[in-house]
């Protein structure tokens, strides 16, 4: 029997016999202008093999240089999640041999790495809050990239010939280790995918990294064992590599759970491997095996002197640090005066710095929230965009929302000038005053419509001077649509009950 | 201009600022030369007249024009073939980068082309600095201008022979065991190891990056300070390039002055394993020495015993892994094998096929000693061997300004005769081997002739940045050994023809 085809265990069958222990590993492509080791621009979809220079090549004779700003934007990672920063660290040659590393090794951290010992609090849908212990966070440099030709989809099973972009190759990255995470039992999911969102939303507000997930700036290799009980010990784990989607790490967790039970309960021995995540069956499957003592020959990259952060630039970078997520959302929470759920909706959305900013730009929080939540939630949703993708700033939506509040349009007329702004045809103030959608409350006009309504209504008009006001209504609705919507309901209502002598 | 070839690069610029000569009849000169010995010789594997002509006429007239220029502009220069050039072919002695050219220049050729120094090519060498007597080079051994059956060092025996051979006044070399020095020692010409980080290691195609460092090969100390003032200097392309500013290595050299120098003899440098002649000619060195005013001091480096065996546990680690770039992917040969070519085989073919055997040696070697399980044992306690013997080397400059010992154990052995000991061919870089582990610069320079009517050297060792020492008491001896001689030990070699050797 292989591994493809033990039966899964149910999933909640599975936690309710077997404990998980996670363990993470996340790399960030850091932000900087220029490479982790030379002088090429840092950047995405380029021309393939532009962004590079003989040290990026590793031609003979190249030698590498830190590049300094990486190693600040590293400390502020470290800073960030609680870590101590080392006084002096070095380098390390992590050897293997594949085309899309230059020269056959890795300029890595192994034994001495820049930030050690830290934690991070997750916050879970529901509001626990779960520490999650940090090894280490190491710098390296990332690999050129493979593309297959001639093969079944851009695998290289069956290819002709592959071409390498080196385009990346040495491109700074971060990897940031996790100690086991233990104790998240059903949770374990909901977890692992929380805690990688925390980390993304952390490097974003450290601007390190734009933290793409889609464009593989942050990707995350996930282990996963399963014990006995929360007092055993760890069992034998996987390592599901390059997860790249929130709700693709959860479903490898959850996948990875119920096919280790499923081999437990087959009395087969769970294999220390890579695996690979498949999007579309949900799925993991076998890369290569793996063992703790998988020998790279790591050395001290003699190339490099080691890097000694002084500790007043360290407090330097201390004291520069931005607000970080938790504690802003925790300060928000109090300004905006939103419920926990609310908050966590936002959250999830992407849509903090949105409203935010919408706020900053004069509206008021809840109103902030609802048009970001509400309306253009959904029009991204029916666009399939991201939501910060939609074509409208928060300075905008303020705007749009300045004018509801001044009674210059409805809500009804809002959503319009909003589906115009999302066009391209201008700012909402714009908008309304060149198609001459503001509210008409001119009593002229209004006292027409009201007139032309009665006359049309003689019925309703009898029901409202019989004590039915609120059959208002039903004169209102004609009225509105003789303006267009535009009509002012609160003077329209004070007009016909003047008109009708009723109070 | 064939007696003009003959004078030191000092005496040559001397001539070109004087106006009594052209650097292109003195570059034209040097490439007659080469073209009249090399082909026996064979200590260049390139030789690029046009553009070294170019550069010549170049500075002729910039010259002529009244421009400011380096003292060495115009005079030619040969570059060991490990070192990177734009535009010219760079193969390291290896059947690996036949026909590749570089796409970019060393650091230390860029400031070789800013001073107007034309280069007439590039030197034959132990494929990738592999050896100690240039017979490893891909391309065929270079022979001895004093006996042309004989080894002219390694690794870069191609720009000692080619300045013995007056086929160059200056040249390039690189030393990571004794790679400059043993060389000089055995073809009776002068070359420097600076210290660690005084030279940009950016565009010498890396043997063992803690260890290797270019400098001058020459027929003078005064020729190698003035090369080595101006290749000196940081780099901000090699992380390991020392920011001091650069020495007075030029005037160091000039003053001729030991007077209460106190000159180390190390102990365990000159007995056992040193032929007796190149013991004598040590003897005699240091005993001109003391007459014009040096002390001589006996100290001991204790831990030296276990330099070379420290050296080829680091040496070949690091090797194996900057040879790991020679894949056949990005430059240089490709060996694509009929049967299933996947990158993973076509790395193999490439490597077999392209590395020799002493480099696939030291691959071997090197991979060993940083496995899982013998990191320890093996380069771990090479480091530990590395830091002693820096503390005697500290210890003994507590005591003494310069240390001095011979640089090589033996006059120049046959071609042919310690190829298949491999063992017995590192035993040659003995000496020279404890100032590469230790970062520290050294000197060698002529002691005299010793068995068979061969050139021998000596070497003399300063702390770390402190080469002028090494110029000062460089300087200072060869003037007094020359004055012995009635002139440079050169011009006691046989004179060359093209003829073709026994």
């Amino acid at each position: 029997m292989t591994a493809t085809d033990i039966d899964l265990v149910d999933y909640d069958e599975a936690i309710a016999r077997f404990d998980p222990v996670l363990g993470i590993e996340v790399h960030v492509e850091l932000g900087t202008a220029t490479k982790m080791f030379d002088g090429a621009p840092n950047i995405f979809a380029a021309e393939p093999n532009t962004a590079i220079t003989p040290t990026s090549l590793g031609l003979p004779g190249s030698l590498p240089v830190v590049n300094g700003a990486a190693v600040e934007y590293a400390i502020r990672i470290g800073l960030a999640l609680n870590c101590s920063i080392a006084e002096t660290c070095r380098f390390a040659r992590k050897q293997y041999f594949y085309p899309d590393l230059t020269k056959n090794f890795q300029t890595s951290q192994y034994d001495e790495p820049i930030a050690y010992e830290g934690w991070v609090d997750v916050e879970l849908e529901d509001g626990e809050i779960i520490r999650v212990e940090i090894e280490r966070a190491h710098m390296e440099e990332d690999a050129g990239k493979n593309t297959h030709v001639g093969g079944a989809t851009g695998r290289i099973h069956g290819a002709t010939h592959s071409q390498v972009d080196y385009n990346r190759a040495g491109v700074p990255l971060v990897e940031i280790v996790t100690k086991p995470i233990p104790n998240t039992k059903g949770r374990a999911p909901e977890v692992a995918a929380a805690y990688v969102r925390t980390l993304r939303d952390i490097f974003r507000t450290l601007e390190v990294s734009e933290a793409k997930m889609e464009r593989g700036n942050v990707r995350a290799d996930i282990n996963v064992s399963l014990r006995e009980n929360a007092q055993a010990e760890l069992g034998t784990r996987t390592e599901t590599k390059n997860v790249n989607s929130f709700r693709s790490i959860e479903r490898t967790v959850r996948f990875e759970i119920s096919r280790q039970a499923g081999m437990l309960d087959a009395g087969q021995k769970i294999i220390q491997e890579t695996r690979h995540f498949h999007e579309d069956t949900g799925g993991t499957s076998s890369g290569r095996p793996k063992s703790d003592a998988e020998d790279y020959r790591y050395f001290p990259e003699p190339d490099l002197v080691p890097v000694a952060p002084s500790r007043e630039w360290v407090e330097e970078i201390r004291a520069g640090l931005p607000e970080l997520p938790a504690a802003r959302r925790r300060r928000l929470l109090g300004e905006w005066g939103f419920s926990d759920l609310e908050m966590r909706d936002v959250v999830n959305a992407d849509a903090l710095d949105l409203i935010e900013a919408t706020v900053a730009a004069g509206a008021g929080a809840q109103s902030a929230r609802k048009w970001w939540m509400g309306e253009l939630a959904r029009i991204a949703k029916d666009r399939e965009v991201d939501i910060a993708a939609l074509a409208i700033t928060p300075a905008q939506v303020a705007e749009l929302q300045g004018l509801v509040d001044g009674s210059k349009i409805n809500d009804k007329i809002a959503k319009q000038v909003l589906t115009k702004v999302l066009d391209g045809k201008g700012d909402p103030a714009a908008i309304v005053e060149s198609e001459g959608l503001a509210v008409v409350s001119d009593d002229s006009v209004l006292t027409g419509a009201v007139d032309q309504a009665i006359a049309d209504n003689p019925d309703v008009v009898a029901k409202i001077q019989g004590g039915k006001v609120q059959a208002i209504g039903a004169l209102i609705g004609p009225i509105m649509k003789a303006t267009r919507g535009q009509a002012d309901a609160g003077r329209v209502r004070e007009i016909i009950m003047e008109k009708l002598g009723v109070s | 201009m064939t007696e003009m070839i003959r004078r030191s690069a000092a005496a040559q610029a001397a001539a070109l600022a004087a106006g009594e000569a052209s650097s292109e009849e003195l570059t034209g000169a040097h490439l007659d030369r080469i073209t009249a010995v090399d082909g026996d010789l064979n200590a260049f594997l390139h030789v690029n007249s046009d553009e070294a002509l170019t550069v010549a006429r170049d500075v002729d007239s910039r010259r002529a024009a009244g421009e400011k220029l380096h003292p060495l502009a115009g005079v030619p220069i040969a570059v060991k073939d490990i070192v990177v050039t734009e535009g010219q072919p760079t193969t390291a002695g290896s059947k690996m980068l036949e026909g590749w050219i570089p796409p970019y220049d060393a650091t230390l050729v860029t400031k070789l082309r800013t001073a107007g120094l034309p280069m007439l090519g590039k030197t034959n060498m132990d494929e990738f600095a592999m050896g100690s007597s240039t017979e490893s080079s891909a391309y065929g051994p270079t022979r001895n201008p004093w006996d042309r059956d004989r080894i002219p060092g390694g690794s870069g025996g191609g720009s000692a022979a080619a300045v013995g051979a007056y086929e160059a006044p200056l040249a390039i070399g690189t030393d990571t065991g004794g790679s400059i020095r043993q060389p000089g020692a055995v073809t009776g010409t002068v070359g420097v190891k600076p210290t660690y980080g005084s030279v940009s290691r950016y565009g010498l195609i890396a043997m063992a990056s803690s260890l290797d460092q270019a400098g001058p090969v020459t027929r003078t100390v005064e020729d190698s300070a003035m090369l080595h003032e101006l290749i000196a200097g940081h780099d901000r392309h090699d992380s390991t390039s020392l920011t001091d500013p650069v020495g007075a290595f030029t005037q160091a050299a000039r003053a001729k002055d030991v007077t209460g120098l106190r000159v180390g003899v190390i102990e365990e440098l000159e007995g056992e394993g040193f032929a007796p002649e190149v013991r004598a000619r040590f003897t005699e060195s240091l005993t001109q020495l003391e007459r014009a005013g040096a002390e001589i001091v006996r100290v001991s480096c204790p831990n030296f015993t276990y330099a070379l065996g420290a050296y080829y546990l680091i040496m070949p680690s690091e090797a194996s892994s900057n040879l790991a770039k020679f894949d056949g992917m990005r430059f240089g040969l490709r060996v694509v094998p009929e049967d299933h070519p996947t990158a993973e085989n076509v790395m193999k073919a490439t490597r077999g096929a392209g590395f020799g055997d002493e480099v696939k040696r030291r691959i071997l070697l090197g991979t060993y000693a940083l496995s899982a399980g013998y990191y320890d044992a093996y380069y771990g306690s090479a480091q530990k061997v590395r830091t002693l013997v820096q503390r005697d080397f500290t210890t003994a400059f507590e005591q003494v300004d310069v240390l001095a010992s011979p640089t090589a154990p033996t006059v120049a052995f046959r071609l042919g005769e310690q190829v298949d000991d491999p063992t017995a061919m590192y035993m040659n870089d003995i000496a020279t081997i404890p100032a590469n582990l230790a970062g520290v610069p050294g000197i060698s320079l002529p002691s005299g002739l010793a068995e068979d009517g061969l050139p021998a050297g000596i070497q003399f060792l300063a702390p770390a940045r402190a080469d002028e020492r090494l110029y000062q008491v460089g300087g200072a001896l060869e003037a007094l050994l020359e004055d012995s001689w009635g002139g440079p030990l050169l011009a006691q070699a046989p004179e060359l023809t093209g003829g073709a050797h026994s």
